[in-house]
C-alpha cells in the first residue's frame, strides 16, 4: 500500500503476512478504543471542570470500588483475548509442515550463508518457491543474529551453538529484504539480503543449475572463477565426503562394531547413555558429539573419540548433521545404499 | 548511624530566626556542600549530577538522529554510530533514568512527606552520591577513551567475545552505580518504615511515597542480578571463561535471562516513582482527593511483583521454548492491568474538579497522554505472535521511549516544575514553562510515532544505513527530535534563571496538601521546626459541605 511517495505498510507476501495483519489492526482498535476513552476523558473533563474562580475546589469523591473493578476485569477480558489471538499466530509460525523445502542458514558477521537440501548455495540471497513451506535450519558461526524477512513477517534469532528453525511460505512473486535484526557489531546494518520468490517451474530450474560457488560480497573477482565440481553438491553429499576425509568412518561403522556406534537409524530415537539417561538424537545432540563428544557418553561405548572443536566450520557440521540424519531413512538422498552397502569408511580408512 | 528521633525545636536561636536560615544558606563553603549528609543537598548534588548526565545522553541522541537523516551511512562512520546507539543507551539508562526522580525528587521529599528530619541513614545517602560519581567517571572514561560498541544491552557472545570497545570500563561502571541505587532503595525502605510521623499511617501516605516504596523493593532486590551479571561478562572476557559464550562452553541466552531479570524490572525503577509524581501533581491542581486511593497505591506493589515475572517476554524470538514464551506472554498482560488501572484512576480524579492548567499540571497530562500510548503499544509487543514481526524493530525503540521518554522525563519535569518552588524558594516564570510542556509534547510526538510507522514496516534497530523507503519517516523523526530538543533546553534555562531573578515563593504556592508543604520555601536544614503530628486523610482537598460519596460496594 503506497499512500504518498513513500510506504506506511508492509507488502504481504506470505501465508502468514495477512494473519498477522489482521490481528495488528485488531489492536490498533482496542488501543483507539481505549485510547479515545481516556482522550475524551482527559480533554472533556480538563475542559468541563477547568476552575473557574480561584476559589472554586473540587467535589469530595474518593472513589468507587464498583468502576475499579469494571476497569481492571473489562481490559483483563481484552487482554485475554489478545493473548490467545497471540499464541494462536505463533503456533502457526513455530510448526513447519512435512513437506518443507529445507534452506540451512548460517549467520556470520556479516553475512548470510544459505545452502538448500539439494546443494545449491547461496549468499545474502534466497531463491525460493511460491506456495511451497520453507523450512529455515539456522546457526551462527560467532555473534547473536536474526533472520528477519518483513514482508514475511518472520523473524527468528540466528544463535551460536544452537539450532533454531523457522518457516515460511511465499505467496507474491517478487524480491524483499531479508535483514539481519539483532544486532551483530560494526557492520550489523550491512547484514541484509534479499528474498527472490519464484514460480515453482522457474525455482526448479534455478535450483538445478550449477553456477559458480558464491564468493563473499567484495571479492568480485573471485566470485568470477568458476566453482571447482562438487560445488554444489547437497549437504547430505557433502557431509557424506566429510564423514569419510575426516576418518569418521573409521569408528562408526554401518553395521556397528566399531570404537563407535553405528549411526545408521539413530537420528530422531532415543539414545541410552553410559548414565542411564536417554537423550532425543536430534541436531543439538548431534552437534555436541561432534564438538564435545565426552559430554554425553553412549552406553557401552569409551570417551575415547576426538572433539573435533574448532576444525570444522558450523556448515561443515550441519552437512555432517544431514548425512546422519539421512542414514535414518535408509534410503538417503545421496551416496544411495550407504547404509546397506557397509564399507564407505571401511574403504578409506584401509 | 540512625538519625535521633526528632526533637522539639532546639535551645539557642528563637525560632523565627532558625527558620529563615535554610538548607541552602547554612553554609556556602564547597565543604559543607561535598560533605552534607543533608538528603536535601544531596538531593540537589544528584539533580546537577543527573542534569549532566542527560545532557551527554542527548548529545549522542542527536548524532544518531542526524545520521539517520539520510539512508546512506554518510555522516558518521559505523562502528562510530554503534557507539553512539551504545552511549546513549548506557547514560540515558543508568545514569539519568533509574537515579533522575528517586535520587533527585525522592531524596529531597521522602523524609519531608513523612514528616522525618532526614533520611534513616544520611551517611549512607552520601556514600551513595559517590558511589554514583565513581560508576559515572568509569562510563565517562569508557567514553574517552574510545566509546564502547556494544548497545547498552550487552548481548553474549558479542560483548565478552568479539567487541573490541571499552567494555571492562563501561561494565565496571555499572556494575558500581549499581550499589548507588541499591543504597538509596536500603534507605528508602528503612525510612519509610521507621520514621513516619506520629498519625502518619500507611493508608495515610501520599502515593508518592507509596510508589518510591515499591521502586526501593526493586532496586534492592533486582539490582544485584544486574550487577553479577556484569561481573560475570567481566570475568569471561578478561580470563576466558565459558559462561555465555557457547565456543568457550556458554550458553548465550543465559545472558539474556540473567540481563532482563534485573532490567524489565528497571523499567517500572524507571517509571513507578513517575507515577508517583503524577498522582500528587492531579490532585493537587484538580483540587480534590485522588480517586481510588488504596488501588493506585496497591498497583504499585503490583507493579514491583508482577514487573518480575515478565523478563522473558525479551526472548520471544532466542529460542525459548513454546510453553515459556506462553507463560511469559500471559504475565506481561496481567502487568498492564495495574497500569490500566492507574491511568483510570488520574482521569477520574478530573471529573467534578476544579482545574487549572499551571505548567506542572500540563506535564502530568501529557504524561498521561503519552504514557498510554507507551502502555497499549506494550500490549503489541506482549502478544507473541505479533513480536514476531515487530521485535527489535523501530517500533520498540517507539514503544519504550514513550514510556520512558514520555512517561519517565515528563513525570521529571513535571515533578521538578511542582517542587521547585519548595526546592529553591523561587517561582519560575509560569509563561515559558507552560510553552516549553507544550512544545515537549508535539516535539516528542513528531520524534517518535513515525518510529511506530517505521517499525511495523520493518526498519531493523541499531541500523546504521537502512533503504531509501524508510527515508521520509526517518527526517520526520529527526525533525520532531529537533523540536523536543528546543523544549528540553527551555526549562533549562528559565529554571536556571529563576534561582537568580524568580519571584520569591510562597510555602505552599498551589495551594497542596501535604507535609512538605508546611514548612518553609526553602525548607531549613531540619525540615521541621517542630514534629508535626498527622491527623487527616491524604488528600484532602474539596470542601466538607459538598462531601459526596460516589463509593458505594
Ligand atoms: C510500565 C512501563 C514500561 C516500561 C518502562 C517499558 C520499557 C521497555 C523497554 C526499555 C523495552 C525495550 C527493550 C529492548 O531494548 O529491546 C521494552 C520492550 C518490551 N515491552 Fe515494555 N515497558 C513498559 C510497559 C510494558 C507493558 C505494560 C508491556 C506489556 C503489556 C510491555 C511489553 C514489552 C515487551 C513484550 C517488550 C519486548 C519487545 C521486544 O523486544 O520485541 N511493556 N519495554
Ligand atoms: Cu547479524
Amino acid at each position: 500500500m503506497r499512500a504518498y511517495d513513500f510506504p506506511l505498510f508492509p507488502e504481504q507476501a506470505s501465508t502468514m503476512a495477512a494473519q498477522v495483519d489482521y490481528f495488528y489492526l485488531f489492536l490498533i482498535a482496542v488501543s483507539l478504543f481505549f485510547g479515545v476513552i481516556i482522550a475524551a476523558m482527559l480533554v472533556g473533563f480538563s475542559i468541563r471542570f477547568r476552575r473557574r474562580n480561584p476559589q472554586d475546589v473540587g467535589h469530595h469523591i474518593h472513589g468507587s470500588t464498583l468502576l475499579e473493578i469494571a476497569w481492571s476485569v473489562i481490559p483483563f477480558g481484552i487482554t485475554m483475548v489478545i493473548f490467545a489471538w497471540g499464541v494462536w499466530l505463533f503456533f502457526g509460525f513455530s510448526r513447519p509442515p512435512d513437506n518443507a523445502h529445507e534452506v540451512f542458514v548460517v549467520g556470520k558477521q556479516w553475512m548470510w550463508k544459505l545452502q538448500h537440501m539439494e546443494g545449491r548455495r547461496e549468499i545474502n540471497e534466497l531463491h525460493v518457491p511460491i506456495g511451497q513451506a520453507v523450512k529455515l535450519t539456522m546457526t551462527s558461526e560467532d555473534v547473536i543474529h536474526s533472520f528477519y524477512i518483513p514482508a514475511f513477517r518472520m523473524k527468528f534469532d540466528v544463535l551460536p551453538g544452537r539450532y533454531t528453525t523457522s518457516w515460511f511460505e511465499a505467496t507474491k512473486v517478487g524480491e524483499y529484504h531479508l535483514f539481519c535484526a539483532e544486532y551483530c557489531g560494526t557492520e550489523h546494518s550491512g547484514m541484509i539480503g534479499k528474498i527472490v520468490v519464484m514460480e515453482p517451474a522457474a525455482f526448479e530450474k534455478w535450483l538445478s543449475e550449477q553456477p559458480p560457488a558464491p564468493q563473499p560480497p567484495g571479492h568480485p573477482a573471485a566470485a568470477a572463477v568458476s566453482a571447482p565440481a562438487g560445488a554444489a553438491a547437497s549437504p547430505v553429499a557433502a557431509g557424506e565426503a566429510l564423514f569419510t576425509a575426516r576418518a569418521c568412518a573409521t569408528c562408526h561403522l554401518p553395521q556397528g562394531g566399531g570404537l563407535g556406534p553405528s549411526l545408521v537409524g539413530v537420528f530422531g530415537h532415543m539414545v541410552k547413555l553410559s548414565d542411564g539417561s536417554e537423550v532425543l538424537a536430534d541436531e543439538a545432540y548431534v552437534r555436541e558429539s561432534i564438538l564435545n563428544p565426552t559430554a554425553k557418553i553412549v552406553q557401552g561405548f569409551q570417551p575415547v573419540m576426538p572433539t573435533f572443536q574448532g576444525q570444522l566450520s558450523e556448515e561443515q557440521v550441519m552437512q555432517l548433521i544431514q548425512y546422519i540424519k539421512s542414514l535414518d531413512k535408509g534410503a538417503p538422498a545421496s551416496g544411495q545404499g550407504v547404509a546397506q552397502t557397509a564399507p564407505v569408511g571401511a574403504d578409506s580408512a584401509s | 548511624m540512625a538519625t535521633p528521633a526528632l526533637k522539639p525545636v532546639a535551645a539557642g536561636a528563637p525560632p523565627a530566626e532558625r527558620m529563615r536560615r535554610s538548607y541552602l544558606n547554612a553554609d556556602y563553603s564547597v565543604a559543607s556542600w561535598l560533605l552534607t549528609v543533608d538528603h536535601k543537598r544531596i538531593a540537589v548534588l544528584y539533580l546537577i549530577s543527573v542534569t549532566v548526565f542527560f545532557i551527554l545522553g542527548g548529545l549522542f541522541a542527536a548524532g544518531v538522529r542526524l545520521e539517520l537523516l539520510t539512508p546512506k551511512g554518510d555522516l558518521l562512520q559505523a562502528d562510530t554510530y554503534n557507539k553512539f546507539f551504545t552511549m546513549h543507551g548506557v547514560v540515558m539508562v543508568f545514569f539519568f533514568l533509574v537515579p533522575s526522580i528517586p535520587a533527585t525528587l525522592g531524596n529531597f521529599l521522602v523524609p519531608m512527606m513523612i514528616g522525618a528530619r532526614d533520611l534513616a541513614f544520611p551517611r549512607i545517602n552520601l556514600l551513595s552520591w559517590y558511589v554514583f560519581i565513581l560508576g559515572g567517571a568509569f562510563a565517562l572514561a569508557a567514553m574517552i577513551f574510545g566509546g564502547v560498541d556494544t548497545g547498552w544491552t550487552f548481548y553474549t557472545p558479542y560483548s565478552t567475545s568479539y567487541s573490541v570497545t571499552n567494555v571492562m570500563l563501561a561494565a565496571v561502571g555499572i556494575f558500581i552505580t549499581g550499589f548507588a541505587s541499591i543504597l538509596t532503595g536500603l534507605n528508602f525502605i528503612v525510612t519509610i518504615h521507621r520514621m513516619r510521623a506520629p498519625g502518619l499511617t500507611w493508608f495515610r501516605l501520599p502515593l508518592f511515597i507509596w510508589a518510591h516504596y515499591a521502586t526501593s523493593l526493586i532496586m534492592v532486590l533486582g539490582t544485584p542480578v544486574i550487577a553479577i551479571t556484569i561481573f560475570l561478562v567481566a570475568i569471561e572476557r578478561g580470563l576466558h571463561i565459558g559462561i555465555f559464550d557457547p565456543a568457550l562452553g556458554g550458553d548465550p541466552v543465559l545472558f539474556q535471562h540473567l540481563f532482563w531479570f534485573y532490567s524489565h524490572p528497571a523499567v517500572y525503577i524507571m517509571i513507578l516513582p513517575g507515577m508517583g509524581v503524577i498522582s500528587e501533581i492531579i490532585t493537587c491542581f484538580a483540587r480534590k482527593p485522588i480517586f481510588g486511593y488504596s488501588f493506585i497505591a496497591m498497583s504499585s506493589l503490583a507493579i514491583a511483583v508482577l514487573g518480575f515475572v515478565v523478563w522473558g517476554h525479551h526472548l520471544f524470538t532466542s529460542s525459548q521454548s513454546v510453553y515459556a514464551a506462553l507463560i511469559f506472554s500471559i504475565l506481561s498482560f496481567a502487568v498492564a492491568i495495574p497500569s490500566a488501572v492507574k491511568v483510570f484512576n488520574w482521569s477520574a480524579t478530573l471529573y467534578r474538579g476544579a482545574i487549572s492548567f499551571e505548567a506542572p499540571m500540563l506535564y502530568a497530562l501529557g504524561f498521561i497522554g503519552l504514557f498510554t500510548v507507551g502502555g497499549l503499544t506494550g500490549l503489541f509487543l506482549a502478544a507473541i505472535g505479533l513480536d514476531l514481526h515487530v521485535h527489535d524493530t523501530y517500533f520498540v525503540v517507539a514503544h519504550f521511549h514513550y514510556i520512558m521518554v514520555g512517561g519517565a522525563v515528563l513525570a521529571f519535569l513535571g515533578g521538578l516544575h511542582f517542587w521547585w518552588p519548595k526546592m529553591f524558594g523561587r517561582m519560575y516564570p509560569e509563561m515559558p514553562a507552560r510553552v516549553a510542556a507544550v512544545i515537549v509534547f508535539i516535539g516528542f510526538n513528531l520524534t517518535f510515532f513515525p518510529q511506530f510507522l517505521l517499525g511495523y514496516l520493518g526498519m531493523p534497530r541499531r541500523y546504521h544505513a537502512y533503504p531509501a523507503e524508510f527515508q521520509v519517516l526517518n527526517v520526520m523523526s529527526t525533525a520532531g527530535a529537533s523540536i523536543l530538543a528546543v523544549g528540553y533546553l527551555l526549562p533549562f534555562c528559565y529554571l536556571l534563571w529563576s534561582l537568580k531573578f524568580g519571584p520569591k515563593a510562597a510555602n505552599n504556592p498551589w495551594g497542596a496538601t501535604g507535609l512538605e508543604w508546611t514548612t518553609p520555601s526553602p525548607p531549613p536544614t531540619e525540615n521541621f521546626a517542630e514534629q508535626p503530628i498527622v491527623t487527616a486523610e491524604p488528600y484532602t482537598y474539596g470542601t466538607a459541605e459538598d462531601l459526596e460519596e460516589v463509593s458505594v460496594a
